[in-house]
């Protein structure tokens, strides 16, 4: 299956140099915060708690920790929300078109959906909140980094080459049966 | 209470869909139901239509929520309008834009039933 980039030029264009439409409080913004490993230590349970979050009262759904080898995600989408300012990055959300349907169903109040807008809409919504509930566990930067509007790209035939050099970080959960992913790649 | 007449400013057409459904679930009768996907849109309606309510998203391409409520402050009749903003960019910085721009309240996505029964129904006037 072909990759399809499912967003506005502008939306493609700020989301690739993960910078924000317009920035709300850049000006106002710390000095960017150091993201090695070790400023980030205690970073990835604050980011499975806030997808967890996320998915508990936006999606109803309570996601399951992955036990034993970690499954192989398959991404037929992937959002991306990129950050800026304070804590500099992308945020990324994959999963199976399976998955990404339930979200949509269920954030939607219906038994199914079938691929297409809300699909896309869902997915990259539920990437923008994880970004934005993961941000707000982090005080010290949490005002001085902006997020750009989502962007999602369905079909598993791309590679995706974060120019981001600092700290990478992944959790796998489970959402009603399969494995989704969340990676936060950092710029140092 | 009469019905409202609530406008739902958001780039995501599933998150005006959920706003929706949430102020029904809080007991909200509703007349008329507007949505727009960025501050643009949401000034043009507000500028033909009569409105009990407005909940705006922030991060928007076109004009942001921020803009948006600055600019209908200036309209002629929307000084009254509560306008909730209901986003992820919930920094100290953002509320206090948000507030001293013009907003009535804010909340922060994700975001529950009972939130937007708490602090938005309370806000319509009527």
């Amino acid at each position: 299956m072909d990759a399809t980039l499912n967003s506005s030029r502008e939306r493609v264009e700020i989301q690739l140099s993960a910078k924000v439409a317009r920035p709300a409080s850049l000006a106002k913004a710390a000095p960017p915060a150091a993201t090695t490993e070790r400023a980030c230590e205690g970073w990835h349970d604050l980011l499975m708690n806030a997808t967890c979050e996320v998915f508990e009262v936006m999606v109803g759904s309570t996601l399951g920790r992955v036990t034993g080898r970690v499954p192989k995600v398959v991404a037929d989408f992937t959002a991306m929300v990129g950050m800026a300012g304070s804590l500099c990055g992308m945020l990324s959300l994959r999963g199976p078109s399976e998955s990404a349907k339930r979200i949509a169903a269920n954030m939607l109040g219906v038994d199914d959906v079938s691929i297409g807008a809300s699909v896309l809409d869902a997915f990259g919504e539920v990437c923008n909140m994880i970004a934005g509930s993961f941000k707000s566990r982090i005080p010290a930067v949490a005002d001085g980094c902006s997020l750009s509007v989502p962007t999602v790209i369905s079909g598993r035939d791309y590679s995706l080459h974060s120019l981001a050099d600092g700290a990478r970080l992944e959790v796998i959960l489970n959402f009603e049966g399969s494995p989704i992913s969340v990676t936060l790649d950092l710029h140092s | 209470m009469k019905p409202a007449r609530v406008l739902i400013v958001d780039d995501s057409a599933v998150m005006r869909k959920i706003v929706e459904r949430s102020l029904r679930q809080a007991g909200l009768e509703m007349e008329q139901v507007h949505g727009a996907s960025n501050g643009s849109e949401a000034l043009a309606i507000a500028k033909t239509h009569g409105l009990d309510l407005i909940l705006s998203d922030i991060n928007m391409p076109t004009m942001n929520g921020l803009e948006f409520v600055r600019e209908l402050r200036c309209i002629e009749g929307a000084q009254q309008i509560p306008v909730v903003m209901i986003t992820t960019e919930a920094g100290e910085s953002n509320v206090v834009q948000a507030l001293s721009g013009g907003a009535t309240g804010y909340i922060r996505k994700p975001f529950t039933p009972d939130q937007i029964k708490e602090r938005v129904i309370p806000l319509i006037k009527g």
